[in-house]
This record gives structure tokens, C-alpha cells and sequence, in this order.
């Protein structure tokens, strides 16, 4: 079920370098929400920019919802900037969300840049299921670098500002081509998310080692809910999946980045 | 009580704002979202006599108060909108209207021979306006002639309301609506989406993959508004108005220029409830304005002079 509500802003902070988090108040939403999924945000209600923007649930605390994001255009310009107690207007929880129920006993969860934002509530969730986790965690630099809500971090920085000097890519490599994994892949499921280059070197890696793998795509949409078709994601089949409704949780083997 | 039935060719509505095609969906994704028996009707998603996966990605980029799509008429299929989709959308009070799209006559025609054989389709739609395909699509729509094949060839087939939806990327959109009405249309529905394009100033690519696309929503709605009213001045066929519609005063305001009725596209992304609020909005202006019936507002215009 689709909710769609008007919903009071409770907090609006930068938390690293052009990076904000905002937290909502939504009961119905952060009651439905599930790791990976997303809510579509109407940023005003002028008619430039027109359409919603979606954003992945950073993290659900009790009736609240929250949201991170890097200021990139319009609509995060114009979200950045947003006072407590102002009003939005969001759908959600759009979206497939993670898949928990396969067999593993350890998530590997890497994220790219603002792929961070799906993670704090993963990791939320996988605590609760008793899940063991190890965090790997990249950014162009130190000041971009946001680590509240992950565990047992690594993490690596373009310019080495902060561990590891390199991407979050060759952490993974490194990290991957450990025995333990490479003796019981089976016991181990990527969940990654972040910018579609790191995502494709991320598959291919886990193609290699025979990891389970799911990947969190961002297509450029307009609705949300498939409605428009527009954000078209190929398949390994030659067809093509919907990032909103599909999506935009893949499992690394259905999807051709 | 306001009347607000409007009558298109042999189609009853019970209201003048319908759903644009492809923009929601085949009609049963908003079901439990919003009340659809509320429409005046739903315009599905072009159907084609097979499946189609659609364009590659990307498919669509915000530009200035509009959108540009090229999806490709990514559908189902005829037979599976028969089979899966229509048994949903017959429970529903309110009109359906079967958007259909070919690359040949004959393929037009076997579609609408196919949905003849059932039950539940109120009129069709027939669009020979999609600037996102190679063949057929507006190669159809900019060509007069090809036009009036498509409009005669199909005609034939039902006596169902036939509605031919138009393009905008043409001089003179009435010579179109002239020849529709000749070949026995019983409306047209205009505009579809007008060429455009966006390209990324940092990577110089263009933002979608077909490089141009369907410009939508409130940037088209002067054009759009423009192309009605050539059409309501210059040839006497109903005119089902579309392009930018996101209010009810847009949608009052192309029936003063002449549409009997409307539909709602882009503004359903943003909302979905968009269509149900605009007809609250037109029966509150007409209530306010002493209108007793809504056909009283279509074509009331008042120009002093006229353009040529
Ligand atoms: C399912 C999904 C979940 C998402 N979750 C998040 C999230 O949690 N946090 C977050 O910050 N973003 C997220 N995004 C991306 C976010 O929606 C866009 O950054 C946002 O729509 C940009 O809007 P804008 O008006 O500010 O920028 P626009 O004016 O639309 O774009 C400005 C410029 O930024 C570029 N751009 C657009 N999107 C991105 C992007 N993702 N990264 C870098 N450049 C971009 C455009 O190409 C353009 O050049 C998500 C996207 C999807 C599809
Ligand atoms: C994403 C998208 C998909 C569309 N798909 C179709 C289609 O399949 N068939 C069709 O006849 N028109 C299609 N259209 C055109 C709309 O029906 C409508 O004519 C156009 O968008 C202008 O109206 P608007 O500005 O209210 O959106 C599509 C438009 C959009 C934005």
C-alpha cells in the first residue's frame, strides 16, 4: 500500500560536506517501511521542479523517517534549506526493499559516496536478526565521509583523508579475497549501493567469487510507483525491470548495469 | 446539481477529465490509491499487437516545468491486456479507452479486430502521434495521408467512438482534424508530446538515450491550448484537450477554448489524485459561476478578432 501523506519536518542538519539529513515525522510511513526502500518527496509546490525525487529511508526511528542527501541540483537545494516544522509532501514506501530471508550468516555491506543511505537501517534490521556485519564504507574525502549507524567499519577515501587510501572497490577486493570467504561463500551476502561504476566492478566481483549479491540501483524516474515506465533498468535476459517497482533492490544476477 | 455528463461521439462520460495514455499505467496499478469509478475515464498505456520492452535508459529528464520521456511504448501487448487487464478494469463505473499503436495499417487493424471480440472497451484511441518510435508513430501523425489511410481502415472496423489522438510537430494541426472528421472519426484528442531534447552539460550527452523525446506537462500547455482552439475554430469535430493540464482553471481554461473534455498526463506522477481534484475544482466553478451544465463552457471563448 501505497501511503502518501503531508509530513512535518522535525530536524534538517548538515552532517558532513554538502550533505544533509532530515527527519520526518510519519507514523504510517515508518510503520510500513522496510530496509531499501524508498519515499518520493514533492520538495515544494511550484512547478519548477516538477516532479517528486526520490530518496532512499536512511533510517525509521519509532514514528520518524529519515532521509540523507547530497545537494546535487534543485530539489536538494531547495530541501537543504528547509525549516523545522515545515510541511512536505511524500509517498511511500516505494519499492521492493533488501531481501533478508536468504541463507547467510554475514552481510557485507558496501556503499559508495551517498550510497550510504540505504545502510543505517539495514544494519538496524540485521542487528535484530542477529546477522554478523562488516561495513565498508567509501568517500571521495574524509569531510564526506557520514559512518553514524554502521558497525564494524572500514572505510576508504580518494585521498586517503581517512583509511584506506583508494575506493571502497578495492576494499571490497581486498576484504573478498580473504579465506573465509572464498572457502564458504555461502555464508556471505553482499548488499552494496553507491554510483553505477562501483556498483558494475561490485557485480563482477561477486559474479567471480560466486557471492550473493544484491545491488541498489538509482534510475532517473518520474512517478515512483510504475506508473510512467520510465526508469528502465536492462536485465541479463535483454529485457528490462522497473528501478521503482522492480527495484530498486536487484539481485546482482538478474541485472546488466 | 451541476450536470457534468459530457457526451463524445457515441461515448457517454460522466465527466469531462479522463487519464492520458501512459500515464496511468493500464488503469488497475492506482486501484485502492484512488477512486477510479470518480473518472470520467481511463486512456490506457498504448497497447501493440505484440509485447514491446520499450527504449533503453535513460527514458526520462525533468527539463523547466515539464518532463521529456522516450519510453518507447514499452507494453504488454493486446492479448495480454485482453486476457489480464480488461476483467479487472470492466468492474470499474467509468469509460475505458483503448490507446492503440502500430508500425503498419494492418496492424491497427488486427488490434481493434481483436478488442471488438470482447466486452468492456467503451471507444478507441488511436494514436499516431508517438515521437518516441522509429516506424509508425509520428511518420503516421505528420502525414496527411497516411493519416486519413489510418482513420479510413480503421473506421471500418467498429462502430464504437473512434478517437484520433493528434501531434503537435506539425504546421497546421487542423488540416489533420479536417481529414479525421472526413474519414469518419468521431473526435480527436490532442496534443501528444512535442520533439524536444536536454543534454548534459557536464558529460555533453543527451539526457535520454533516443536523444530527443516527448516534452509533457505545464511547459506544453500554451501550445497545447493553441492547438485546440485552431482546431475548435476551423473544423466542427469534439475535441478532447491534453498537455500541462494540472489544475482545474487549466482544465476550465481549455474547455473555453473548446475541448469537451480532457485528460490528465504528467500531473498524475506528482499525483495521482490529480484528475479526482480538478473535477471537484470544475464543479466548484461551475456552482460559483451559475453553470448548469458543463457543456455550457466549451467553446465559450469570446475573441474579438480572430487569427488567420
Ligand atoms: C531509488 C532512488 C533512491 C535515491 N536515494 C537517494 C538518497 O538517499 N540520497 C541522495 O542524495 N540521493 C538519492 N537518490 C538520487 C536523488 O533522487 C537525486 O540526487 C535527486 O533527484 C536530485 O534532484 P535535484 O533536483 O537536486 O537535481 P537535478 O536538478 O535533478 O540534477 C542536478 C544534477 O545532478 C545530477 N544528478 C541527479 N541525480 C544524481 C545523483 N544521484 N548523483 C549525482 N548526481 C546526480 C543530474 O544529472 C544533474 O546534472 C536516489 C535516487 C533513486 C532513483
Ligand atoms: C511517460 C509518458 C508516457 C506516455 N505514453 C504515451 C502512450 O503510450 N501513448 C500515447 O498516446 N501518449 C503517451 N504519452 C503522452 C500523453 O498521453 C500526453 O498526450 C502528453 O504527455 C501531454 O499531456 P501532459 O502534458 O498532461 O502529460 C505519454 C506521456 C508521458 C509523459
Amino acid at each position: 500500500m501505497i501511503i502518501k501523506t503531508i509530513s512535518t519536518i522535525l530536524s534538517n542538519e548538515p552532517v558532513g560536506e554538502n550533505i544533509y539529513r532530515i527527519e520526518l515525522l510519519s507514523p504510517e510511513i515508518s510503520t510500513a517501511s522496510k530496509p531499501g526502500q524508498f519515499i518520493n518527496i514533492k520538495v515544494s509546490e511550484n512547478l519548477d521542479p516538477l516532479l517528486r525525487r526520490p530518496f532512499s529511508v536512511y533510517n525509521v526511528i519509532d514514528d520518524r523517517i529519515q532521509i540523507i542527501f547530497n545537494v546535487v541540483g534543485k530539489a536538494t537545494k531547495i530541501l537543504s534549506s528547509k525549516k523545522v516544522g515545515e510541511k512536505i509532501d511524500i509517498i511511500g514506501p516505494l519499492g521492493n526493499g533488501f531481501n533478508l530471508n536468504d541463507d547467510f550468516d554475514t552481510a557485507l555491506i558496501v556503499a559508495g559516496g551517498l550510497g550510504i543511505a540505504p545502510f543505517p537501517f539495514l544494519t538496524k534490521i540485521l542487528k535484530e536478526k542477529n546477522k554478523n556485519i562488516i561495513s565498508l564504507v567509501g568517500a571521495r574525502t574524509k569531510s564526506q565521509l557520514v559512518l553514524d549507524g554502521f558497525v564494524n567499519v572500514n572505510t576508504a577515501t580518494d585521498d586517503g583523508s581517512y583509511g584506506h587510501k583508494g575506493t571502497v572497490v578495492e576494499l571490497f577486493k581486498l576484504k573478498v579475497m580473504n579465506n573465509d570467504i572464498v572457502k564458504t561463500p555461502s555464508a556471505f551476502k553482499v548488499f552494496a549501493c553507491g554510483p553505477i561504476p562501483m556498483l558494475k566492478a561490485i557485480i563482477e566481483l561477486c559474479d567471480k567469487l560466486n557471492l550473493n549479491c544484491e545491488v541498489s540501483v538509482e534510475a532517473p524516474m518520474a512517478c515512483g510507483t510504475g506508473l510512467c515506465q520510465g526508469c528502465a533498468v536492462k536485465t541479463r535476459d535483454g529485457k528490462y525491470k522497473l528501478a521503482c517497482k522492480d527495484g530498486p533492490i536487484f539481485n546482482s544476477k538478474d541485472i546488466l548495469l | 446539481m451541476i450536470k457534468t455528463e459530457v457526451i463524445v461521439g457515441k461515448l457517454r462520460l460522466k465527466n469531462p477529465v479522463l487519464v492520458a495514455s501512459g500515464t496511468f499505467g493500464y488503469g488497475d496499478e492506482l486501484i485502492g490509491t484512488i477512486d477510479i469509478n470518480k473518472l470520467g475515464g481511463i486512456v490506457t498505456k498504448s497497447l501493440t499487437l505484440k509485447p514491446k520492452v520499450g527504449n533503453p535508459p535513460p527514458r526520462v529528464a525533468e527539463t523547466p516545468c515539464g518532463m521529456l520521456n522516450s519510453i518507447g511504448l514499452a507494453n504488454i501487448g493486446v492479448d495480454k491486456f485482453i486476457n489480464e487487464k480488461l476483467p479487472l478494469l470492466r468492474n470499474f463505473d467509468t469509460a475505458i479507452i483503448v490507446n492503440i499503436a502500430a508500425k503498419r495499417i494492418e496492424d491497427y487493424c488486427e488490434i481493434i479486430k481483436r478488442l471488438e471480440d470482447t466486452e468492456g472497451v467503451s471507444a478507441y484511441e488511436i494514436n499516431i502521434s508517438c515521437p518516441n518510435v522509429k516506424e509508425g508513430g509520428l511518420e503516421f501523425g505528420t502525414n496527411i495521408e497516411m493519416t486519413a489511410k489510418i482513420v479510413n481502415a480503421t473506421r471500418k472496423l467498429t462502430s464504437k467512438t473512434l478517437i484520433i489522438k493528434l501531434t503537435p510537430n506539425v504546421t497546421r494541426i487542423s488540416e489533420f482534424a479536417k481529414v479525421c472528421k472526413e474519414e469518419g472519426a468521431d473526435a480527436v484528442s490532442l496534443i501528444n508530446t512535442v520533439v524536444g531534447m536536454a543534454i548534459d552539460i557536464k558529460t555533453r550527452k543527451p539526457k535520454i538515450s533516443t536523444i530527443t523525446g516527448g516534452l509533457s506537462g505545464p511547459a506544453i500547455k500554451p501550445i497545447a491550448l493553441a492547438k485546440v482552439f485552431e482546431v475548435f475554430q476551423n473544423v466542427d469535430i469534439p475535441i478532447i484537450g491534453i498537455g500541462g493540464i494540472t489544475t482545474w482553471e487549466d482544465a476550465i481554461e481549455f474547455m473555453i477554448a473548446g475541448a469537451k473534455a480532457i485528460q490528465v498526463g504528467t500531473a498524475n506522477f506528482i499525483d495521482p489524485n490529480t484528475p479526482i481534484n480538478i473535477i471537484s475544482g470544475i464543479i466548484r466553478y461551475c456552482e460559483e459561476n451559475k453553470i448548469e451544465d458543463i457543456n455550457d463552457i466549451v467553446g465559450s471563448i469570446i475573441v474579438e478578432t480572430f487569427p488567420h
